[in-house]
């Protein structure tokens, strides 16, 4: 059995749980032995956060995991300014002139007037990380986790062609977009985008669907968060959300079976609509993955278990 | 621990409140909570604009602002105003950008500052732009509400950031970058020679020519030239910016959910805020569960262990659902206690969490009602 994909990217509305998600996938794909690299690009420390450890600086690479099944999650927050001179440093051995460009503040200069050349050079990192895997580099990885940013901004973020189109035409950040392109389109790169059954946050990834389209990078799934199973049909949920049918609980005295039957009109109602959500979803196309809600908060074991929830319902490996 | 109650209404009926500014992570409701509360205030007699920020669409069509629009626009079905109004926009930074260069460069020069693939970038996806220019924007009205009295009180909601306080942080990073040395340093050779940074200048723009290839840095260098006529400007509209958001007619709303990420953000605005001596209303908490049956949850699941489940399908699911609602109330208390025992100064209001989206002005009243409710 080996990784289906050598990169995940997971994108969410914000209070989605976009790096949760993230995380537990991380920690799904690092089976037996296996190392993966679980990378943020926002500079939000959201992973140090999760896994209660200290910050993540200086394109650092530190286990922040061990999963039960003794493979490790590194992680890494990259920064464009560091990305940019290592990657001076790396193809033109720059040593004095990267001193100058610092002085001279060009990187901060250059990546704000130039966005598109920041998500270059926050992707080329990845795509760096990536391809230390492939060709069997030092510290290389099993797999990669991407904690993109939002939907709202995905495939601007991810369209580097796009990006880098009006801004170099030839030269070698042209050649740089155009290989990272490749890998983005290709098979070994999964996109998932985390959404609650909420109108907003869906209505949000029909658009990251449709804006991803043209780029020729696919999705691979749809993942909905938060939800709880309910064993109620259709029919009973609607009776109930009336709350027109009292319900007799015994052991509750017949204000308290007032109480409840108009709570739980609410929340019949709330799951009518979150019905009618998870269809916008299905009617998308892409597979869908359920994550169950978790009252308790995130853990490190509530985190295994969005895992296993993951690994049942996301094809993470290919046979034999 | 508890904290002192944000009494919203308080705040509203101040005259000397004259713009209240919503922040928060996103996804935490910032957009309707900042028309909830324009809402009520201009149907308690203010004359109210609400400047949102990219607000859902459904939300947006019942504020009356449904296409993407600079000017603020009238809206309609208001109830008894006492005298107040309201008016809704919604931010085109492109637009508010492309305004503050042709008011303030020459017309020749705004000409081809405007058609610079440069300028392009930076006013249409800069990180920076869109808080910059939701600033700037505030500065106009306030400007306009000055001269000639159409508002007294300006709601703000601000941009999803990337970091919680960009908007605070980004006028002046955009002006150190405008008004900074690479800038001038390639803006210098058009003015004549400079000695000391010839010897750096040829370093970098060797390195930039051979990264990103010679025409690049000829279009940053007209773009330069074009962009000259500004300069200065940036950093002095910064310091106004900044003058504008400590003074004692500003005040700050802090938005959140009671959940840990969304209240990690809150601390970090309300720290930031005090340091910068900028006054903080309080804190709005969004989305707050709460169940008016006294039934812990573990005796809720134990009562529907008793129940025969083919039989009683509705009341089992009931209980369990109860059981579950009684967990998530538990874990926002506790959420909620840890924020206000460190920082147990911030007044507080609370806002249930409702059945349904809010996508009109009854439920944007209704979002009212609980803002201003003393929990």
């Amino acid at each position: 059995m080996t990784p289906r994909h050598r990169l995940h990217i997971v994108s969410g509305k914000g209070g989605t749980g976009k790096t949760t998600i993230a995380a537990a996938l991380a920690c799904a794909l690092a089976t037996t032995g296996r190392r993966v690299l679980l990378c943020e690009v926002e500079g939000r420390q959201g992973i140090a956060e999760l896994f209660g450890a200290s910050r993540l600086v200086d394109a650092e690479e530190r286990r922040v995991c061990r999963t039960p099944s003794s493979g490790a999650v590194h992680a890494l927050s990259i920064d464009a300014e560091a990305a940019l001179l290592e990657y001076l440093e790396t193809f033109y051995h720059l040593g004095l002139a990267a001193k100058a460009l610092e002085r001279f503040r060009v990187v901060d200069f250059a990546t704000s007037i130039a966005p598109g050349l920041r998500d270059v050079l926050l992707t080329g990192k990845v795509y760096e990380a990536v391809r230390r895997g492939e060709k069997n580099h030092p510290n290389s990885y099993d797999a990669v986790v991407l904690d993109a940013p939002p939907t709202g901004r995905i495939a601007q973020f991810l369209n580097v062609h796009q990006a880098v189109a009006g801004l170099a035409r030839v030269g070698p950040i042209r050649g740089q977009a155009d290989s990272i392109m490749r890998m983005l389109r290709s098979t070994t790169t999964a996109v998932h985008l985390v959404t609650l059954l909420e109108d907003m946050p869906v209505t949000e990834t029909e658009e990251a669907v449709a804006a991803l389209r043209p780029t020729g990078i696919s999705v691979e799934t749809v993942i909905a968060n938060k939800v709880i199973p309910t064993p109620l049909d259709e029919d009973q949920l609607q009776r109930a959300a009336m709350g027109t049918t009292l319900l007799r609980v015994r052991a509750l005295n017949d204000q308290q079976n007032r109480l409840l039957t108009a709570e739980f009109a609410d929340e019949a109602a709330r799951t009518l609509q979150q019905r009618d959500r998870h269809r916008r979803l299905t009617s998308l196309g892409v597979p869908l993955a359920e994550i169950a809600f978790d009252a308790a908060g995130i853990d490190e074991a509530a985190l295994f278990s969005i895992a296993d929830q993951i690994r049942n319902q996301i094809p993470l490996e290919v046979g034999e | 621990m508890s904290s002192p109650f944000f009494d919203v209404d308080a705040i509203i009926a101040d005259r000397q409140t004259k713009i209240m500014i919503c922040c928060g992570a996103g996804g935490v409701g910032k957009t309707t909570t900042s028309a909830a509360l324009a809402l009520r205030a201009a149907e308690a007699g203010r004359k109210v604009v609400v400047l949102t920020i990219d607000p859902a669409r459904r939300l947006a069509q019942s504020l009356g602002v449904g296409e993407l629009d600079n000017t603020p626009r009238s809206v309609a079905g208001l109830e008894a105003t006492n005298g107040g109004h309201l008016d809704a926009m919604m931010l085109d930074m492109k637009r508010t950008f492309d305004d503050v260069v042709i008011a303030h460069a020459p017309p020749e020069k705004a000409a081809a500052m405007l058609q610079n693939p440069f300028y392009e970038a930076l006013s249409s996806s800069f990180s920076g732009t869109q808080e910059y220019m939701a600033m700037e924007k505030l500065g106009q009205l306030h400007h306009q509400a000055q001269a000639d009295g159409s508002w007294d009180l300006i709601v703000v909601d601000t941009p999803p950031a990337r970091s919680a306080l960009d908007f605070l942080d980004a006028p002046e990073h955009l002006s150190d970058l405008l008004d900074g040395p690479f800038l001038r340093m390639l803006h210098a050779p058009a003015r004549g020679p400079m000695k000391l940074m010839s010897r750096g200048f040829h370093l970098v723009s060797s390195v930039m020519t051979k990264v990103l290839g010679g025409q690049l840095l000829q279009d940053v260098q007209t773009f330069i030239t074009a962009f000259d006529a500004l300069f200065g400007g940036f950093r002095q509209r910064a310091a106004q910016t900044h003058a504008l958001l400590s003074s004692s007619h500003t005040t700050f709303l802090v938005v959140a959910t009671a959940q840990r990420d969304a209240l990690r953000e809150a601390a970090y605005f309300v720290d930031r805020l005090t340091e910068e001596q900028m006054p903080i209303a309080g804190l709005v908490i969004n989305r707050v569960h709460a169940s008016q049956l006294d039934v812990s949850a573990e005796r809720a699941l134990a009562i529907a262990e008793d129940l025969d489940p083919a039989m009683a399908v509705t009341e089992v699911e009931a209980l369990r659902r109860h059981a579950h609602l009684e967990r998530v109330i538990e874990q926002e208390k506790v959420q909620l206690e840890r924020f206000s025992s460190t920082r147990p100064d911030v007044p507080r209001t609370l806002v249930a969490t409702l059945a349904g989206d809010v996508t009109d002005l009854d439920a944007l009243r209704r979002v009212g009602v609980l803002l201003a409710d003393k929990d």
